[in-house]
């Protein structure tokens, strides 16, 4: 099965089904119900989602298998999208030599940002790489304002020479197209009494997100994933074991550079302007975020990690003292007031504050993040196993103390 | 010659700020051995405490004085401040115009209260933890407290006045022998600099005179040795903790005259302080502060017309620059002990 495991294969298999299929699973709810507003299906969150799993599983390439915490992920993200933005104002505003372009230009600053990091670990990495990022953004933002429009951003103009492309005389920007099929196309199909949209952007995100999805779960089953592994374990042993650490840590992260990038370049596909902030550190926060929370270094994690953060995101922002207030009308007076008092930071504009404490807390609680979490919970429902069954012959027994 | 001397007091202020964070941050990572992301933050809280206590100080009651009319002919309001009232007119307005210097009397015990909570209610719990860990619940932390500023003090930046008597500039140069106007430095700016002089020569001398410095630092060099002749060492790095949190608490209240206010300086600075505390060496306090002020001074230099002429844009990127050229050739910085952290 194209070289994978059983198991793997299966894995594979439901993520495909649920990426195909999300327009119409994320929009579980009919438009005229009050819980519309939980519809996720929309092609621009859905999009995200697409897009920022890709950025997540390429990050976890490089931090979930090799340890490596990087700081500066985001850089690559906006290198991408002004690689993509360009090309689209030079060349053609075909997507995919934009998304071509982002990945191998992302990668070749991934390869020589990564020589000089790599020279370091723990602590020290991630301060180096938090130190190229923040360069980038600063020198985006101010020196390179030429290439990158500085604060304004990198945006199409009816002058731009576009030369693959035929004359443009209409007069009004043109938009990112596959072969003529517009990312901004939507086909609309009426099942069951419902309307669903499928947005034609989203399913060529979906699309290379498989294919990022599946290769990144070749590199985990791979040697090369192993020997990821043994970075992360051990690096005095596997030196000592006669191989160079170096060279595997570097290609992780000119691989993970590349996916970032891939990322940027697919933004700035579905929609063509480029900016600086993309680059910031708060960025390169986000995505640790999202890896975290979904769970370092599974293979479901980081998705599960960018679709939560990406969704609650779009939904709690939309949370108001008038949504809360119909929730919690079944309470009563006092205590409806008094809780939404008490929710009102965490809703709407202060939705950063609770991605801080659910952040705190799953680091706290569940270094494995949600997949550990979901592990759990499944365990609590599966037989334990007897504990009586081991032969206790064939167990370790702790050797006594010397002194005992 | 005096343009370079301008730009090296221009740098002072911002290097005092990078050294103060850099003391609190190095002092919690030599005692406590946790990377304290969330340092920037308590710098943020420190400049905060100054703007709440400028607010406190400014409420103001209102009296309706008959004798004298406004505009439209109605009865004049009057607003006094409470203190006014209390200690007389003068004395009063000599409070509210000082409030960002008497604002140090409530961060000082706000800060070693946050200090210790943080400690005991949550950084505790990840000594044995990997320093990816701690860099992620302290960065979580971060992110929490710069939440709840944001929602209590709003998004925009905050004026903080300093005390009308520095308000406004003088004439550097002519004390030290150069042509009138050709050095004009701001007052707060060099009050601001002597303070963080003082504070920085409390800390040491309270390491270096004080029965408890000299425990701490016996901890510092090894902690379990100083643990096994029955000194109770973690509730001295609490207290150190809670020192280094007042540290940067009193940075923060003291530069918001400089700069005002907002939610998101204190990451500004973290990063920042990170760079300068591994350039100036992991767990060595005289590097972080000398680093501190030496990047403050080149980022100063790099401002020069001269030099941006010279090489475009590198005044954003001097800093990050030094960084990466002392971390590949002295990985220990400028003044680590050879072993710390160095691999």
């Amino acid at each position: 099965m194209r070289g994978l495991e059983r198991k793997d294969f299966i894995l594979l298999a439901f993520v495909t089904a649920i990426a195909l299929l999300a327009p119409i699973i994320l929009n579980p709810f009919p438009a005229d119900s009050p819980l519309a507003q939980f519809n996720a299906g929309y092609p621009d969150l859905m999009q995200r989602f697409a897009i920022y799993g890709i950025f997540a599983v390429g990050f976890n390439i490089l931090f979930g298998l090799t340890g490596y915490l990087s700081f500066g992920h985001a850089a690559f993200l906006g290198i991408g999208s002004y690689a993509a933005v360009w090309m689209f104002k030079l060349l053609t505003m075909n997507v995919l030599p934009a998304v071509l372009l982002s990945v191998l230009l992302s990668g070749a600053f991934a390869l020589i940002i990564g020589f000089i990091s790599l020279r370091r670990s723990g602590i020290y990495f991630s301060i180096l790489t938090l130190a190229f990022a923040q360069m980038s953004y600063a020198l985006a933002y101010s020196v390179l304002t030429p290439i990158t429009n500085g604060e304004t951003g990198l945006q199409l103009s009816l002058n731009d020479p576009r030369v693959l492309d035929p004359v443009n005389t209409s007069g009004s920007l043109p938009f990112p197209s596959l072969f003529g099929i517009k990312m901004n196309a939507v086909a609309e199909i009426e099942a069951l009494g419902r309307v669903y949209q499928f947005p034609a952007g989203y399913y060529f995100c979906a699309v290379i997100f498989l294919i990022a999805f599946y290769l990144s779960m070749r590199i985990f089953r791979s040697p090369f994933g192993l020997m990821l592994r043994a970075v992360k374990t051990n690096q005095t042993r596997m030196a000592y074991t006669g191989l160079n650490p170096r060279p595997y840590t570097l290609a992780a992260f000119v691989i993970s550079g590349m996916y970032a990038g891939l990322a940027g370049g697919l933004l700035a596909a579905m929609d063509p302007l480029a900016g600086a902030e993309r680059m910031q550190w708060t960025a390169s926060g986000e995505v640790v975020l999202m890896t975290i929370l979904g769970g370092v270094g599974t293979l479901l994690g980081p998705i599960l990690g960018a679709g939560f953060i990406k969704y609650f995101e779009n939904i709690f922002s939309k949370i108001n003292d008038n949504v809360l207030h119909q929730w919690f009308s079944f309470l009563p007076d006092g205590m409806e007031d008094f809780v939404v008092t008490i929710l009102h930071p965490f809703v709407g504009k202060g939705w950063h504050l609770t991605l801080g404490v659910l952040f705190m807390l799953v680091v706290i609680f569940l270094p494995g993040g949600l997949i550990e979490g979901f592990q759990r919970i499944g365990r609590l429902f599966r037989r334990r196993p007897k504990a009586g069954k081991d032969d206790p012959e064939h167990h370790p027994k702790p050797a006594p103390h010397v002194a005992e | 010659m005096d343009a370079i001397l301008l730009q090296i007091l221009n740098g002072l202020d911002k290097g005092s700020a990078y050294a103060l964070i850099a003391l609190g941050l190095t002092l919690i990572f030599g005692t406590l051995g946790v990377v304290n992301f969330a340092h920037g933050a308590l710098f943020m809280i420190g400049a905060f405490c100054a703007v709440a206590m400028n607010r406190l100080l400014s409420l103001s009651f209102e009296t309706i004085d008959p004798t004298r009319q406004d505009f439209l002919g109605n009865p004049l309001k009057v607003q006094t401040h409470y203190v006014e009232a209390w200690f007389g007119p003068e004395i009063g307005n000599a409070i509210v115009d000082w409030a960002v210097p008497v604002s140090l009397l409530l961060t000082v015990p706000i800060m070693v209260l946050v200090g210790f909570a943080m400690e005991r209610g949550l950084i505790r719990f990840f000594y044995k933890r990997p320093h990816a860990d701690q860099i992620l619940v302290t960065f979580g932390l971060a992110i929490v407290i710069q939440e709840v500023i944001k929602y209590y003090f709003g998004a925009n930046p905050i004026p903080t006045p300093a005390p009308s008597m520095f308000r406004g500039s003088f004439d550097f140069g002519v004390l030290i022998g150069f042509e009138p106007n050709a050095i004009i430095y701001p007052y707060w700016r060099l009050v601001y600099f002597c303070f963080a002089a003082v504070v920085i020569g409390a800390v040491f001398a309270f390491l270096q005179f004080t029965t408890f410095g000299m425990v701490v630092r016996a901890g510092m060099a090894d902690r379990e040795t100083v643990g096994l002749l029955g000194i109770d060492i973690d509730k001295r790095f609490t207290v150190m903790f809670g020192i280094a949190a007042a540290v940067a608490g009193v940075a923060g209240a003291m530069y918001a005259p400089i700069n005002s206010p907002n939610y998101h300086m204190g990451m500004d600075f973290l990063v920042l302080s990170f760079v300068v505390v591994v350039v100036g060496g992991m767990g060595s306090l005289p590097g972080a502060v000398a680093a501190g002020f030496l990047l403050g001074v080149l980022e100063g230099i790099a401002s020069m017309k001269e030099v941006i002429d010279l090489i475009p844009g590198i005044n954003q990127v001097i800093i990050y620059l030094v960084a990466i050229v002392v971390l590949l050739t002295r990985p220990r910085g400028l003044m680590g002990r050879k072993g710390v952290m160095e691999d």
